[in-house]
């Protein structure tokens, strides 16, 4: 890794600030037409899913991910990879909850 | 023991403390509240955890006095269980988590790699305010009342039934929380970006491997402890219900939540007591650390098992059964690199040219102690012992066993052996090689006993118990309070030694890593110009073409 690129900041446009607003805007309203939906338990799935999307957006774009050095986002993958473990393993134990005894 | 030794002290009559170092630098209390030395934040940090450490120390003795007898009289029940609550969580979050990587890490790290100083010394210097923030409401939610859930805030306990300082203690280590984030972040930055030039991965000491790997607990972990507190917080203040099963909550996801920090939180705090080990080992037996490369990555693979293994906390807590089945294979992994770094340090002590000073005895110490430690862990990790074990005194003894008998003894190495370093003066040899002895056999007697409690089937966290457990509750007392006096020796002699020790020389120990090549204690600004570093970690041989070198230029 140079100590060059280190130092250099990627300058974003504002175009893509634009394009990401409008994008988060659109997500949000989805968000709200899809709640009007009668879609059982994938109600929650398609809301969850939605955030998801938008937050991996300011992630990448407003929080300059996109831009940063490979450790930056090897830092943020590890943030990632640890809270899906916690998750993961934490539904495992819900799901066989059911499964009773063997 | 015989008159071997590596100590090599300069001439007592002409030797002089440098005049100019970091504790010399500025004189005035200011000068030390705003200080970004990290040399002089670690120096505060350690009186900080001592002044805790005693505190935890001796509600450690209110407990073990209330159980001399099989009644409970000298405690009201519900005061014993404050008393055990506030003992642990002032030893955990107030000492075990800071003790090493605060104290000895922030003061080493730089110096080991070749930096100035930590990458962000003002966030360093934060840290430390809010751990003394932390600790100053905890201290005051237990003198207003205490808290009696222990130091697991297990739901619905904490949120439905206590109506202790559940709130003013959560907060408090919500704080300290941070403090910890911040000190493994500014480590994580230090030792990814500050490394001088020649210091690759791979040349760095072990002590800073096993440091970057309890940074990267500290950073991933905590905020998920963070949010279990703000929760229960949440809970107790609002009801928003997410552990009450009324309102379609589960007590459970507090468990794993809790867990899923707190089972790392063990990590936290022994990985750094095994790197001062791996620095000690070699260091005393003259020997580049057997299987480098191996005890390196051991460091990081504990730090990744360690955050899938939690649910072993809750084996009996009603969790399914095909989880169990899995934590329960899942544990048995993170026993390997444990177990690894065992090895490796037993190969390094064969061959080699082993003297017993104070460190070296405490490194002993730790590496028969953490292994009965981790292996009983093997008897809890194991689910159907499990099930037979769990809640009694076999846990208690368990876990002491690994946290004192191993982080404890692994601090007072690390203490003693960089102390010349700290300070400029040696220790007593002497008497602290008797306070290493006498707190190995306190602590046999305090925690075995307890082992054999725990197998006939004694319960933890009660104030009374039947009469014919009474013995060997008896016997742990004893232990406890000579454990006590052996904790008490160092205090005196290394406060003794500030003034009254040898001069120590900047290597008394012919140890080699870069920290031992410069004054003690040393400049500010650590290094008058950046070193390079163009040789292997433990290369002892390096050491001693180093002195020929001083000699021929001398002569």
């Amino acid at each position: 890794m140079s100590e060059h690129s280190e130092h250099e900041h990627h300058i974003v446009s504002p175009k893509v600030y634009v394009a990401i607003f409008a994008a988060l805007l659109i997500l949000t309203g989805l968000t709200v037409a899809a709640s009007y939906l009668e879609m059982g338990v994938f109600n929650a799935v398609v809301a969850l899913a939605i955030a998801v999307i938008k937050a991996t957006l300011v992630v990448l774009f407003f929080m300059h991910v996109k831009y940063s050095t490979k450790l930056t986002k090897l830092t943020v993958g590890a943030g990632l990879f640890t809270f899906i473990v916690l998750v993961g393993m934490t539904l495992c134990d819900y799901i066989t909850r059911a499964w009773g005894r063997w | 023991m015989s008159s071997a030794t590596i100590v090599n002290l300069p001439d007592q009559s002409t030797a002089r403390i440098p005049k100019m170092n970091y504790l010399s630098k500025e004189n005035g209390l200011l000068s030390w509240l705003l200080t970004g030395d990290h040399k002089r934040i670690a120096i505060l940090y350690l009186i900080s955890i001592s002044f805790f450490f005693f505190i935890g120390g001796a509600l450690a003795g209110l407990i073990r006095l209330e159980l001399l007898t099989p009644q409970s009289d000298l405690l009201a029940t519900d005061t014993y269980n404050k008393v055990f609550s506030m003992h642990g969580i002032i030893m955990i979050f107030f000492f075990l988590v800071p003790s090493v990587p605060a104290t000895l890490g922030n003061f080493l790290i730089p110096l080991m790699i070749g930096a100035k100083d930590l990458a962000l010394p003002k966030i360093n210097l934060l840290s430390w305010y809010l751990y003394v923030g932390a600790g100053i409401l905890a201290i005051y939610a237990m003198i207003t009342g205490g808290v009696d859930t222990g130091w697991t805030f297990t739901t619905p306990l904490s949120t439905h039934y206590v109506n202790t300082n559940v709130i003013t203690t959560g907060i408090a280590i919500f704080i300290a929380g941070f403090s910890s984030i911040f000190t493994g972040l500014n480590f994580i930055v230090t030792i990814h970006k500050m490394r001088c030039p020649g210091m690759t991965w791979f040349r760095m000491p072990l002590f800073v491997w096993g440091h970057y790997a309890t940074s990267i607990l500290m950073v991933l972990g905590t905020p998920v402890l963070a949010i279990a507190l703000v929760l229960v917080i949440l809970e107790r203040t609002v009801g928003i219900g997410v552990f009450d099963p009324a309102k379609g909550g589960d007590p459970l996801l507090f468990q794993h939540l809790f867990w899923f920090y707190s089972h790392p939180a063990v990590y936290i705090m022994i990985l750094p007591g095994m790197a001062v080990i791996s620095e000690v080992i070699s260091t005393f037996s003259r020997k580049r650390v057997f299987g480098y490369t191996a005890v390196a990555f051991s460091s990081v693979a504990i730090a990744v098992f360690g955050f899938f293994v939690w649910a072993h906390h809750m084996f009996i807590m009603g969790i399914s059964n095909y989880s169990v089945l899995i934590f329960s294979l899942l544990t048995m992994l993170v026993a390997v690199p444990s177990a690894i770094k065992i090895f490796n340090w037993a190969f390094t002590l064969y061959k080699g040219s082993i003297t017993f000073e104070t460190p070296m005895l405490y490194a002993f110490g730790f590496m028969g102690l953490f292994t009965i430690g981790g292996m009983t862990g093997i008897f809890l990790g194991t689910s159907g012992t499990d099930i037979h074990l769990t809640e009694t005194y076999f846990i208690v003894a368990h876990f002491h066993f690994v946290m004192v008998g191993g982080m404890l003894m692994a601090f007072l190495a690390g203490l003693h052996f960089w102390w010349p370093k700290m300070t400029g003066r040696m220790y007593p040899e002497k008497i602290s090689q008797l306070a290493a002895l006498v707190t190995f056999i306190g602590f046999n007697l305090t925690f075995f006993p307890q082992f054999i409690l725990g197998t006939l089937g004694m319960p933890r966290r009660y104030a009374s118990y039947p009469p014919e457990f009474q013995v060997l509750n008896v016997f742990s007392t004893a232990g406890a309070t000579i454990l006590g006096v052996g904790y008490l020796l160092p205090v005196l002699y290394l406060t003794w030694s500030l003034k009254y020790g040898e001069i120590a020389g900047d290597n008394p120990w012919q140890a080699t890593g870069l920290e031992w090549q410069m004054q003690s204690p040393p400049l500010t600004e650590n290094f008058r110009e950046i070193p390079i570093m163009d040789h292997e970690a433990y290369d002892y041989e390096w050491l001693e073409r180093q002195k020929e070198k001083e000699v021929a230029s001398v002569g």
